[in-house]
């Protein structure tokens, strides 16, 4: 029997990354400040002490150059762990992640694979203002060739990691800046989870709250209050943008017949829009009500805390369209 | 089902250097220098019969000749070794063939055939050969200095003594990559080859217009690492300097920098009116042209007689039109394999 302990989203992405360089000495990290000053967000601290500079690799302000050496060092064998401080920084990087590391397998016939991995921090909710608080994953799901992953909760912090590693193609792992504090309690075995399937964290018959990332805590709470209102809602935690587990998805709404999307991202052309329409497009006739959305306000993320949550999907709001699903 | 492909016959007149190619110097034996006389018109050969074969609409797309430019891929394949890497930009076909990619799958490629050295998908701008370990056939301008950095930090990582060339023109040089790469390089010891091939222009811009710093090997000296221009038209200058820095490279000295001087005879693509430079200029650079001066010196010193051009030429010809029957008689790629190779998985697993 495997005993639980008390950890945090920090903590559990900081073990994922010191069993990766554990079990596999190819495996290195590599951006800006990871090692002498522990990580942007603290993620990586002590780890340079514990696996030196070869390993833990401090790198110069230069994100598409480190990001495009990770790929370099992907082709030459390696299994690079590229650190990108935050969403709005790997905008300096896109030539290399789209031109190179999501392009390379197809364009050269299947010769040259990538097996890199990409985290950064993603999200709003710090006051971090308008160039390091947006959800660009959904962005990045546009893009084929690459695979897109959302860890929520604990078990995915520590788990999704290694798996990525261990995929023949690249994988950018989205990690919300309000989950690093988040506590709880994690089996002292958890290990690689899989990349592959969305997961139901809560079940319910009335409605399917689907959403991912930072929102899902808030999306839990709203399935909270509409017990509280004898509403039934399941809550589908996507876990992965690309490739999309559809079939969770569709199981789930046919079973309830009502959808919301939560999804921190902006409306147009987003998560949500992709997930809709997959509904529309495979599930229509199971469907009871129009699909709901709750999204990010159309708005760069404001400074000021007050603007800054109105910019956000809230509890209050995912509520009401759950209800408005069921015509309340 | 599609019938099995031909196989890609050995070329005639293989790219393989007789000597040690790790040598810090070049051995310049008559037949080696034959040899180089040879890699650079089978070049010139090859991208003449591509030109002719673009106006028949076998090849589409973007075509952009080296036409001018051969001897420095050609010296500076000399001094790599098998366990090397290259990375190249979209006007590699030189690059791809003086490495030693066959040129049947080249040519394959540049009919879209999936027989081509990256089944027919990437064209003209994107040769890929495992075997050779010739990494693309980039065509983003700069795109590919991070990526030869990255596999030089494999090799230096994992111990293994090989050097990655990277190839580029001067307009990369404005580029961020280039700056970023540079620093990155020389900062982390990292054994790669940077060579800068500067032919004036980026693409239709001329040097002046272009740069504040003209001498492309000033700027990469600023990041403290070991800088050359060499002349880029004399293929032994080329592969005496490549040999050199591949040398210093080997003994773990960190990256070098090479700049070329060089030319291209040609437009930038088949779409280019050249409205940008003089006949004049052209020319005059034509008259220094690596293959022209090349000969006449082989001929004026007694080492080139008529019967061994003949031959030569004859070689070549031979082997273009095996690769131009080998290309015809590829097949195209089924429509069933269009999503094959987005992931490494099979693509039925993997839906969007």
């Amino acid at each position: 029997m495997s005993t639980a302990l008390e950890t945090t989203y920090r903590e559990c992405v900081r073990e994922a990354i010191r069993d990766a360089l554990q079990r596999d000495p190819r495996v290195f990290l590599m951006g800006e400040d990871v090692g002498h000053y522990g990580g942007c967000y603290a993620v990586s601290k002590g780890l340079l002490a514990e696996f030196g500079e070869e390993r833990i690799r401090d790198t110069p302000l230069s994100e598409n150059g480190f990001t495009g050496i990770g790929i370099g060092a992907a082709l030459g064998g390696l299994r690079p762990i590229v650190e990108i401080m935050t969403v709005n920084f790997s905008f300096l990087a896109l030539d290399q992640i789209i031109n190179n590391a999501a392009t390379l397998l197809h364009m050269s016939g299947g010769a040259f694979n990538v097996p890199l991995v990409i985290r950064m921090a993603t999200g709003a909710g710090r006051q971090l203002a308008a160039q390091h608080s947006h959800s660009m994953e959904g962005w990045y799901a546009h893009i084929p060739g690459l695979r897109v992953l959302t860890p929520a909760t604990l078990e995915d912090a520590r788990g999704m990691l290694w798996t990525a590693l261990e995929d023949p193609d690249p994988v950018l792992i989205f990690e919300h800046v309000m989950l690093y504090n988040r506590a709880g309690s994690l089996a002292a075995d958890a290990g690689p989870v899989d990349i592959e399937r969305a997961a139901v964290r809560r079940e319910g018959g009335d409605v399917t709250l689907l959403t991912y990332g930072g929102a899902l805590h808030k999306t839990l709470e709203a399935a909270e209050a509409l017990a509280a209102e004898g509403i039934s809602a399941e809550v589908v935690d996507l876990r992965v943008l690309r490739p999309l587990d559809e079939a969770t998805i569709v199981a789930s709404v046919a079973r309830t017949r009502r959808a919301v999307v939560v999804d921190e991202g902006w409306r147009s052309g987003g998560v949500s829009a992709e997930i809709a329409t997959r509904i529309m497009e495979r599930a229509f006739w199971e469907l009871d009500a129009p699909v709901e959305r709750v999204c990010g306000a159309e708005v760069p993320i404001p400074y000021p805390a007050h603007l800054e949550q109105a910019a956000l999907p809230q509890v209050a709001g995912i509520v009401a369209a759950a209800r408005r699903t069921l015509g309340r | 089902m599609t019938a099995d492909p031909p196989a890609a016959s050995p070329p005639s007149s293989s790219p393989r250097p007789a000597e040690d190619p790790r040598a810090p110097r070049p051995h310049l034996s008559r037949a080696h220098l034959l040899a180089l006389l040879e890699q650079m018109l089978r070049i010139r050969r090859f991208e003449d019969r591509c030109a002719e074969l673009y106006s028949y609409e076998k090849i589409r797309g973007f075509l952009h000749l080296y036409d001018g430019e051969e001897a420095v891929a050609v010296g500076a394949m000399r001094a790599l070794a098998p366990e090397d890497a290259v990375v190249a930009t979209y006007r590699e076909h030189g690059h791809a063939l003086a490495r030693g990619v066959p040129m049947t799958t080249v040519m394959a490629e540049l009919f879209g055939k999936q027989e081509g050295c990256s089944r027919g998908r990437g064209g003209s701008m994107h040769l890929f050969d495992k075997a050779t370990r010739f990494y693309g056939g980039n065509a983003i301008v700069g795109g590919g200095l991070p990526l030869a950095a990255g596999l030089a930090l494999a090799h230096k990582l994992r111990g293994e003594p090989a050097v990655v060339a990277c190839f580029f023109g001067e307009g990369a040089s404005a580029e961020g990559a280039f700056h970023e790469t540079l620093n990155l390089a020389a900062l982390w010891t990292l054994p790669v080859l940077f060579v800068c091939e500067n032919n004036r222009y980026a693409m239709g811009t001329a040097l002046r217009y272009e740069e504040s710093e003209q001498q492309i090997a000033r700027k990469a000296a600023s990041y403290n690492l070991a800088a050359v221009t060499v002349d880029g038209m004399d293929v032994v200058a080329m592969e005496a300097a490549t040999r050199e820095a591949a040398t210093a490279i080997r003994r773990g000295g960190g990256p070098r920098f090479i700049e070329a001087e060089t030319y291209r005879f040609r437009a930038h693509s088949m779409f280019d009116a050249q409205l940008y430079r003089d006949k004049e200029e052209v020319e005059a650079w034509r008259a220094k042209g690596p293959i022209r001066r090349f000969r006449s010196w082989l001929e004026q010193a007694g080492l080139l007689h008529p019967r061994d051009l003949e031959e030569i030429e004859a070689r070549i010809a031979a082997e273009i039109e095996e690769a131009v029957r080998f290309a015809e008689a590829g097949s195209w790629e089924p429509l069933e394999d269009l999503e094959r190779f987005v992931t490494s998985a099979p693509a039925a697993e993997t839906a969007p």
